[in-house]
């Protein structure tokens, strides 16, 4: 089953231009598996999305299925073999 | 013909001024769109010549980036360029500052936020943190300026290979004599008022800038958060020289690069009164090492409620050099000849954080 990491317009030249990366999963894994797996081709994309600990980035979000993964569990928080995970910048700044 | 450029970094990207007269210049830019440029160098040890940004995007992160064709491709790093390591638990935030080595042509050093300093061997490629000074027993006391708590002045020592001063604010200067390995403050004599209990302590002075004298490498000068001082010993002992200037605040210190003893400060107000003393925006210059100034603000503006950051000044590597003055309203000042006039060469920028120029033959 296929996980989909979608990126902002922003980030996808990064990616090649994909807009979205799928992750082959057999079983419900934490985001920072599915993160690493999905760029694992593009560290630069990886290095924008969160830092050298894994930690999501202060105005980054990522929502899995619909939810704040900051509000979860973090990076810890568990994905589901057919999750959509949206990587969005957070609406700040000036 | 050569070709003079001043790199200009600003709160929302960077933009180059490209002259060939120092008179009529060509702008372009932004490079690196809505990412503050803190740290630029431009390096000619190379037989390319080489331009090295540090940045960070307040979405994405901090980055660094180099040019081998002087801004027109960016190479970026695939794993990053400066990491901290695991074992540190740290995440980069900014780099602040990065230099040339004046010993060795392939070694850059970068200053940055958390408090680290660190050494390319590869030209400003890839670093590594200095254990020496990231493992002092004194950092968990380190604070941390408006800015952040970031090493934003490292002065490798062109005489003494061994020999390096770093600074930062809120922690105040630090020097080694042996190549890294063991870290020293180097803050008697400069005022700390805002300390309750010691205001002459043995590190943790708001130290804004420090810049070395061109003609004798152990004479330093730093613009403190309240004090202007200078030091005959290779940053150990401090003694005041702010006699003489209309206020002993500032952020920014320039030596000149080429003629000892002569130095330029941008007063301001006071730390309550972020503008130029008097409205007017101005430099102070010393051509005695401190013991007498004067003013220059031909060409700037009056009245100004500007103000020029700690990096916000640089000067060319011209025979008779130039030098360059962002402020806070996205505008750069060029003199050359001293700073006796000023000329504006860039308006309508963001706020200017970094003015680095170089002359290409």
């Amino acid at each position: 089953m296929t996980a989909r990491v979608v990126l902002p317009g922003l980030l996808r030249d990064l990616a090649d231009g994909a807009a979205e990366l799928p992750v082959e999963l057999g079983a419900p894994a934490p985001l920072s598996q599915v993160l690493d797996a999905a760029f694992e081709p593009w560290p630069i994309l990886a290095s924008r999305i969160r830092d050298e600990r894994g930690e999501i980035r202060r105005h980054v979000n990522v929502f899995v299925d619909g939810e704040d993964a900051k509000r979860a569990d973090g990076v810890r928080t568990e994905v589901g073999p057919q999750a959509t995970i949206h990587v969005i910048n957070a609406v700040s700044g000036g | 013909m050569t070709q003079t450029i001043v790199g200009i970094g600003t709160r929302k990207g960077l933009w180059f001024a490209r002259s060939e007269d120092r008179r009529t210049w060509q702008v372009d830019g932004p490079h690196f769109l809505m990412s503050e440029v803190l740290s630029l160098l431009f390096d000619t040890r190379r037989e390319t010549a080489r331009i090295v940004v540090g940045f960070r995007s307040s979405h994405w992160g901090p980055s660094l980036q180099h040019s081998d064709d002087l801004g027109a491709t960016w190479v970026e790093h695939p794993e990053g360029s400066i990491r901290f390591p695991e074992d540190t638990d740290t995440a980069l935030k900014a780099t602040w500052q990065l230099v040339a080595d004046p010993h060795d042509p392939q070694v850059v050093w970068a200053g940055t936020e958390p408090q680290g300093l660190w050494r390319s061997a590869d030209g400003g490629e890839t670093f590594e943190l200095n254990r020496g000074l990231w493992d002092h027993p004194h950092r968990p006391e380190w604070g941390e300026g408006f800015g952040g708590g970031a090493i934003h002045t490292v002065l490798p020592s062109p005489a003494d290979a061994d020999s390096m001063l770093v600074a930062m604010s809120t922690g105040g200067v630090y020097n080694t004599r042996d190549g890294g390995r063991s870290w020293t403050p180097g803050n008697t004599g400069i005022h700390a008022y805002f300390q309750p209990h010691d205001e002459w302590p043995e590190f943790g002075q708001c130290v804004h800038k420090v810049a070395r004298d061109s003609a004798t490498p152990t004479r330093l000068y730093a613009q403190n958060h309240k004090g202007v001082y200078r030091s005959d010993d290779d940053g150990v002992t401090w003694t005041s020289i702010e006699a003489g200037l209309p206020t002993n605040f500032g952020m920014t210190a320039v030596t000149h690069p080429s003629r000892g003893d002569t130095l330029w400060l941008v007063p301001i107000a006071s730390d309550g009164e972020r503008i130029p003393p008097a409205a007017t925006l101005q430099l102070q210059r010393t051509d005695d090492a401190g013991a007498t100034w004067h003013t220059q603000n031909a060409g700037l503006p009056k009245p100004s409620y500007t103000n020029v950051l700690r990096d916000a000044a640089g000067v060319d590597t011209a025979d008779e050099p130039g030098l360059y003055v962002g402020t806070r309203n996205g505008e750069v000042y060029a003199t050359t000849d001293g700073g006796e006039s000023f000329t504006r060469i860039v308006e309508q920028l963001p706020d200017v954080l970094c003015v680095r120029a170089v002359t290409l033959p």
